[in-house]
């Protein structure tokens, strides 16, 4: 038996928090949500799991910090020593603390650009990338929920109804 | 529902305004035509930037030469200019990273368009340390690159190169931090846009975005730890800037006031730059009820702090100079020498815009005035500029040495490329207005049933 998704479409974010709450208690599967704006405890009620992405920033950020010490102590130390201005760069001990600032400054840009970049693919954000949204207004002010179901759908979009759905179709 | 706020905080959003309202304000510029004092403003921004090019390419082919410098004044108008626009450069990130981990909501009007000019403003900032190499072309031997000269390496024990480093990871972190967040809003306009030309546009511009819950949670996500990365980031960027000076063994440069000195004056003049163009803003494109008097009021607050930092910095600097009993520094910028010297118009320039003016803020009828913010957002750009001609000019004009001391004159090169950087970073901000979502709408509507006057109103 295949299963049937049914978009409702909202207009109050209270209201959809809701109907969201009501579909869960009633265990019907949400797949999905779409909304103009982060609608704050959504997430904790369709149950979705956190996020990774800031262990994957601090995971980049440690790579960062490492590859700064790594290119400062080579260039520096390791390929060319040379004593300027009669501070002499002949161990990475004695040079460390010039090192600091740049230290730092990789760690940033490496933890701020590829966690970036990680978001951006995982969720699939690219230029030339089409929009996926279903209807133009979940993006002004209108919310979409898509339930899927395996039996009764009239009975799915009674129950989107009379939890304040605005519009209720079947998707295609 | 939890949309409570206290209802002693005054309103962020005014009017009875809709989530549909806000994308109908925020899409307005973008979808109208220009103008006719759109095209005044930009006409000029545009005459005064190709001048600068032209001065630019003049000093280019020429060299240095054609600038004011002497022996003794080495660094002038251009490393003043570079620290003045680097400086500006800070406001947008201190708003958008800082007040987001202190959860300021009124940072949501704003944000926006000061990160637009934040990465204005570092652009101009970049041009003149390349500009002041002489040889542009070799502009990429300040990367660690393995080059022609048998790879010999970059110093990294060099503050001028740490500069290279905080400000390249600042400009591109703080475009990035940006870009994502206008993701949501190129969404909201490409889904309003009725001409083809334009739903391609800003279907490019906005990564495909649709607004996915799992989105919307990352997105968050990405949004704290930037602010959290942003934050340190932001603070480095003018304290290496301000090491360029304190690692030398100039008098009035060799100071170890200079790191929280120099970022507490870079936020000063960085809002003030924030309050000239959301002030002219908030009226040309009909944003009154998005950008009140209580944002300019915040902003007011935070340029009296900054203000009062500077302030208290320079009374030390005077007071240790003196205290020293060195003959040297009673030439430094901060001293009776300067007072009274040949350079006493730049220096009481630099206390009457950055210490006296400033103090009247505190009076609430004032900082509620958007005229006398205006006006006082413009003394403190003249303040700020003559801070670091101060700096750099007075205390190198007055020596170890001296049978060496001069004065410095800009010629109409200096000028010119001042005034070409000016242009040129009007010119972006112009064109930011006209085609960029100037407010973050999606957070906007985040805080709409909290902060919104209508709504505020309902609950009492």
């Amino acid at each position: 038996m295949s299963s049937k998704t049914v978009q409702a479409i909202f207009d109050d974010d209270d209201v959809l928090l809701k109907a969201v709450k009501e579909l869960k208690a009633a265990n019907y599967d949400i797949e999905e949500v779409f909304t103009p704006f982060p609608v704050h405890g959504l997430e904790k009620a369709v149950g979705l799991k956190n996020t990774r992405i800031a262990i994957t920033s601090f995971i980049y950020g440690v790579i960062g910090l490492l590859f700064a010490i790594w290119m400062m102590n080579y260039m520096m130390v390791v390929d060319w020593p040379q004593n300027i201005g009669g501070k002499p760069s002949f161990s990475f001990r004695e040079n460390m603390p010039a090192f600091v600032p740049i230290m730092f400054e990789l760690t940033v840009f490496f933890a701020a650009h590829l966690m970036v970049i990680t978001f951006y693919m995982r969720s699939k954000l690219w230029p030339f990338k089409k929009a996926e949204n279903p209807d133009v207004r979940t993006t002004d002010d209108h919310f979409m929920v898509e339930v899927s179901t395996e039996d009764n759908v009239e009975k799915l979009e009674e129950f989107l109804k009379n939890n304040g759905a605005k519009e209720i179709k079947l998707k295609a | 529902m939890s949309h409570y706020e206290a209802p002693i905080r005054e309103p962020l959003i005014l009017g009875n305004k809709s989530y549909h309202d806000i994308s109908v304000d925020v899409a307005k510029p973008v979808e109208g035509k220009a103008n006719k004092k759109w095209w005044i403003a930009f006409t000029i921004a545009l005459v005064a930037f190709l001048y600068g090019i032209g001065a630019i390419l003049y000093t280019i082919g020429t060299g240095i030469g054609v600038w004011g410098l002497n022996n003794r004044i080495n660094w002038a108008w251009d490393i003043t200019n570079f620290v003045w626009w680097v400086g500006i450069g800070h406001a947008g990130t201190l708003i958008s990273a800082v007040l987001l981990l202190f959860r300021q909501k009124w940072r949501m009007g704003i944000n926006r368009s000061a990160e637009a000019m934040t990465i204005f403003a570092v652009f101009q900032a970049g041009l003149f340390p390349i500009i002041h190499m002489g040889r542009v072309w070799n502009a990429f031997y300040v990367l660690p690159l393995p080059n022609a000269l048998g790879s010999l390496w970059v110093n990294f024990n060099s503050p001028l190169l740490w500069d290279v480093f905080a400000i390249s990871t600042y400009l591109s972190v703080s475009l990035v931090f940006w870009y994502t967040g206008l993701l949501p809003d190129f969404a909201m306009l490409r889904d309003r846009a009725i001409r083809p030309f334009q739903k391609k546009i800003y279907g490019i511009l906005s990564f495909g975005w649709s607004g996915r819950l799992k989105d919307w949670q990352r997105f968050e996500e990405v949004s704290l730890v930037l602010a959290g990365l942003a934050t340190p980031l932001v603070l480095s960027v003018h304290t290496i800037v301000s090491m360029d000076f304190a690692t030398s063994v100039i008098p009035g440069w060799h100071s170890t006031i200079f790191p929280p000195y120099f970022v507490a004056g870079a936020i000063f003049s960085g809002f003030a730059m924030v309050q000239t163009l959301l002030i002219i803003m908030r009226k040309v494109s009909n944003l009154e009820d998005y950008i009140t008097i209580t944002h300019i009021e915040n902003m007011n607050k935070v340029i009296l702090l900054t203000g009062g930092i500077v302030s208290v910095a320079y009374i030390t600097e005077f007071f240790i100079g003196w205290y020293s009993g060195s003959s040297y520094e009673d030439y430094t910028y901060m001293s009776i020498g300067a007072a009274t010297g040949p350079y006493w118009w730049a220096f009481w320039i630099l206390i009457t815009c950055n210490f006296i003016l400033p103090q009247t803020l505190w009076f609430k009828k004032l900082r509620t005035s958007y005229i006398w913010s205006f006006f006082i957002a413009m003394v403190i750009h003249v303040g700020m500029w003559f801070e670091r001609f101060d700096i750099i000019v007075i205390d190198l004009s007055r020596g170890h040495l001296p049978s060496s001391w001069t004065m410095f004159s800009p010629t109409f090169v200096d000028i010119a490329i001042f005034i070409g950087t000016l242009g040129f970073f009007f010119v972006l901000f112009l064109l930011y207005a006209r085609t960029f979502p100037v407010i973050a709408q999606a957070e906007l509507k985040s805080i709409l049933k909290s902060s919104g006057d209508n709504y505020k109103k309902l609950r009492e």
